[in-house]
């Protein structure tokens, strides 16, 4: 009989015993890993859709995975479904049709999309379309499958029948938060003792001309489009915007005890989640930091560790003007002097910013970082921005000592999440 | 999460819908039990349309330029909630509130969606004219208006309400997750105090056609909800919005606070309808339900109206709790989807704080009259229209 393991607050460890990834690096946490630590991109000209017109032209889209009708949510179903496939497969807790837990998704927004809506259009004999004409054709039922397809919370439940977690599936939308939300609510759901283990899902396949055009006229993209794979520069002095990309994490999270006495491989440990609402606009952070160093403080202070017990940050380093300053001036304010030492590197130059999906991207890949102890870069990165004095891990990959991790994730709407991750504690 | 380890109370109650805004509108409305709703604007649906709202009183106008109507509408139910708990403009407590939304999405401009469609249908190069069409002409202001999560975003920047926030999407069972996972925490310690609810706006025609696809709309001529049955089956929708504030009996106390009613059980679970799981579902979520009682207590339902959710409720109902009272707020005000079961325990709150119930507004004479005595305690149902199954036991507090 193992020891039972409690934190420093008297609750279950909650590990993690399972991983699964797909990015427009590839399927499959391996093949990732091995090109993230190879520096290579997975951004490309977006051909989904016509471009023409448009000032951002790429994108880290998802070409090589299949889904009908394409639109958001059957894509982010398919990518979800591949990276619960990995996850439940590699922690051996359950199967795929029988998880003995809830389930906790992160989902991009849903909607009817334009080739859905001009699908609908075309079967009208009407010369003007508006939406008396499309609840006409609606009303032929068909495209009754539509219904189910976008309903908010349809993607979620088919995940839980293809899953077959328990429960109330949870389906959740934090902005670019989302990913990490998911894994807090599965930690604090094995904290309070109510399952021994959960599956968190993000996931994002919501590259589509409408959500382009709604982040480019918010000024968020980058319009650097040539070459695709130099569009993001997170921390760079001439980065302009963030690169919208799909992709998808699931994580099997697992009390430790539970896990230990099956025998099962601890891929390492979710000590804190921090989180701290923003209340000073709905797109830009208040200049002050102070809900992201609160945030930052929180999730440490819930892991029962210091700044100083964290030897890696995975930032959110959208690579906007405005996420990139925010979040070094915050990270700075929390590690104080000692952030010289600490490197903090960005996913995204390679993968993009995954959107719903890239909290739980972020975490997998620095529960990778500890496991392998070797960072991933920021690519990109030519030219420093002098206000950003930080160790961004340039270029190339470093094998280094990592004990502990911290990955933040900023969402418009002011949502603000931290995560503490470490190895398997002996 | 079931039996909570420490008391979960309900401290405010902010609600709006067609029947106006606050405890005493909707009290005497579902009194009068004369359902307010509108079958001409909507053809051919029957839709419960909100109440002339003032939201200068609540939202700065730079704010509500910002909003759609569901987030003025929800934005200003949580104001109301705030109020109603004393903790607006509290920054001290403010500053950990966790806040739960349940939400949908944000509304479209059907306009510009009609014009762009119709346009298509002769453009020479269909790719680039869709392109600059939504350039020019998605309002930049509201291109944010999409993210679900832009009513608790709103609400953070209205209110202050900055502990933490958090947005569970879609429909019914979201308002139900929402409330079980925010009393969870409170109940395990991991929170004292959350600020949870949704809105609906029900007057657009995106989310007609969204329910057009399961032919779900409730078509006129109105009926109550249980009088819908099989052969009439939809959903009225009802433009609404219901935020409540919970709390730790220790946060309240400490604080002063009054409670209208403990929040003692909630669950949720999901009924695979084709599979034919839903009345045994429906049954086990009942049977679960810790010390109920079948005097002084009385059912209040979110009911839908489609079916085969209603009618499969109705049938459960008739067994389980044969001789309770069962109200549907929905048949007077509408259905909010994901507001609706906030705005019902709400509801129960209020029930139990004044110790009665309204009457029936039910043509089929299954919602018997409340006879009397003393209120104590009341289960929540939410049967979603698709799927996913939820209960609560509000008891006096």
């Amino acid at each position: 009989m193992s020891k039972e393991f409690r934190d420093h607050r008297g609750r279950p460890v909650v590990a993690v015993t399972g991983i699964g990834i797909v990015t427009s690096l590839g399927i499959g946490k391996e093949d990732n890993w091995r090109k993230l630590t190879n520096g290579e991109s997975g951004i490309h000209e977006i051909t989904r859709f016509p471009t023409e017109g448009l000032k951002t032209t790429v994108a880290g889209t998802i070409d090589f995975i299949p889904a009908s009708p394409l639109c958001a949510p059957a894509l982010s179903e398919e990518f979800a479904i591949r990276a619960a496939d990995e996850a439940i497969g590699e922690s051996g807790i359950g199967t795929l049709g029988d998880f003995p837990g809830p389930l906790f998704v992160a989902v991009p927004p849903v909607e009817v999309e334009w080739p859905q809506r001009i699908e609908m259009a075309k079967v009208s004999n009407s010369d003007t379309i508006g939406y008396n004409e499309l609840i006409q054709v609606a009303a032929t039922e068909r495209f009754a499958p539509y219904y189910e397809r976008f309903l908010y919370r349809g993607t979620t439940e088919r995940l839980a029948d293809r899953i077959g977690t328990k429960g109330s599936p949870i389906a959740l939308s934090t902005a670019c938060a989302s990913g990490a939300s998911a894994i807090q609510l599965g930690v604090e759901a094995i904290q309070r003792g109510e399952c021994q283990a959960a599956l968190s899902i993000g996931t994002d396949g919501s590259v589509n001309t409408e959500a382009l055009i709604r982040f480019a006229l918010l000024s968020a993209l980058t319009t650097q489009n040539d070459p695709p794979s130099s569009a993001p520069k997170p921390f760079s002095k001439n980065r302009d915007g963030f690169v919208m990309a799909e992709g998808a994490a699931a994580l099997v999270l697992e009390n430790l005890d539970h896990a230990r006495a099956r025998g099962a491989k601890i891929l390492g440990i979710i000590e804190g989640c921090g989180e701290m609402a923003d209340s000073f606009h709905r797109t830009r952070s208040s200049p002050d930091a102070k809900p992201i160093i609160g945030c930052i403080k929180n999730a440490l202070a819930d892991a029962g560790v210091t700044s100083a017990d964290v030897n890696y940050i995975n930032a959110h380093g959208t690579s906007t003007p405005e996420n990139d300053k925010m979040e070094a001036k915050g990270v700075s304010a929390v590690f104080g002097d000692n952030i010289k030492n600490v490197p903090i590197s960005s996913n995204k130059s390679m993968i993009g910013h995954t959107l719903s999906a890239a909290g739980a991207i972020e975490a997998a890949f620095s529960l990778l970082t500890i496991l392998h102890q070797r960072i991933p870069p920021t690519i990109n990165y030519n030219i420093p921005d002098p206000e950003i004095p930080l160790d961004v891990v340039p270029n190339k990959a470093r094998d280094a000592k990592v004990t502990r991790a911290i990955s933040n994730s900023f969402g418009f709407g002011g949502q603000n999440v931290c995560l503490v991750m470490a190895g398997e504690p002996r | 999460m079931s039996n909570n380890p420490r008391d979960v109370l309900i401290t405010g109650i902010g609600l709006v819908s067609c029947l106006g805004e606050g405890h005493d509108a909707h009290w005497n409305g579902l009194t009068a039990a004369k359902p307010i709703y509108d079958e001409q604007n909507y053809p051919p649906f029957v839709v419960h349309p909100v109440a002339p709202i003032n939201f200068d009183l609540q939202i700065p106008k730079k704010d509500q330029r910002q909003m759609e109507p569901w987030q003025r509408i929800g934005c200003y139910s949580a104001g109301l909630a705030l109020e109603n708990a004393g903790i607006k403009g509290n920054t001290e407590i403010l500053s950990h509130v966790d806040m739960l939304v349940a939400a949908g999405g944000g509304e479209r401009d059907t306009a510009v969606d009609g014009s762009i469609l119709t346009g298509l249908k002769t453009a020479q190069e269909p790719g680039r004219y869709l392109n600059e069409r939504l350039m020019s002409d998605l309002r930049p202001t509201l291109s944010l208006a999409q993210l679900a999560n832009l009513l608790a975003g709103n609400i953070s920047i209205v209110f202050n309400v900055v502990g933490s926030s958090r947005t569970f999407m879609g429909e019914e069972t979201s308002g139900v997750d929402a409330l079980r996972i925010a009393a969870a925490r409170i109940g395990a310690g991991q929170s004292e105090i959350g600020l949870v609810g949704g809105a609906y706006n029900a007057q657009r025609m995106d989310v007609l056609l969204q329910l057009s696809f399961g032919r779900e709309a409730l078509r006129a001529p109105y009926e109550s909800t249980w009088a819908r049955g099989n052969k009439h089956a939809g959903i009225a929708a009802g433009s609404l919005g219901a935020f409540l504030v919970i709390e730790s009996r220790q946060h309240a106390e400490a604080r002063g606070a009054k409670a209208y009613a403990k929040l003692s059980y909630i669950n949720a679970d999901r009924a695979r309808r084709d599979k034919g799981e839903l009345e045994a579902v429906i049954e086990s979520l009942w049977n679960a339900i810790p010390g109920l009682k079948a005097t002084d207590s009385a059912v209040i339902s979110s009911a839908t109206g489609a079916a085969p959710a209603t009618p499969g409720e109705k049938t459960v109902l008739e067994k389980v709790a044969k001789d309770m009272p069962v109200r549907v707020p929905g048949s007077v005000l509408g259905h909010g989807v994901e507001a609706q079961f906030p705005l019902n325990v709400g509801l129960a709150a209020l029930a139990i704080s004044r110790a009665s119930l309204w009457p029936a507004c039910d043509t089929t004479g299954f919602e018997k009259p409340w006879m009397g005595g003393t209120l104590k305690q009341v289960v929540v149902t939410s049967i979603s229209a698709w799927r996913g199954e939820g209960i609560a036991l509000v008891e006096a507090a």
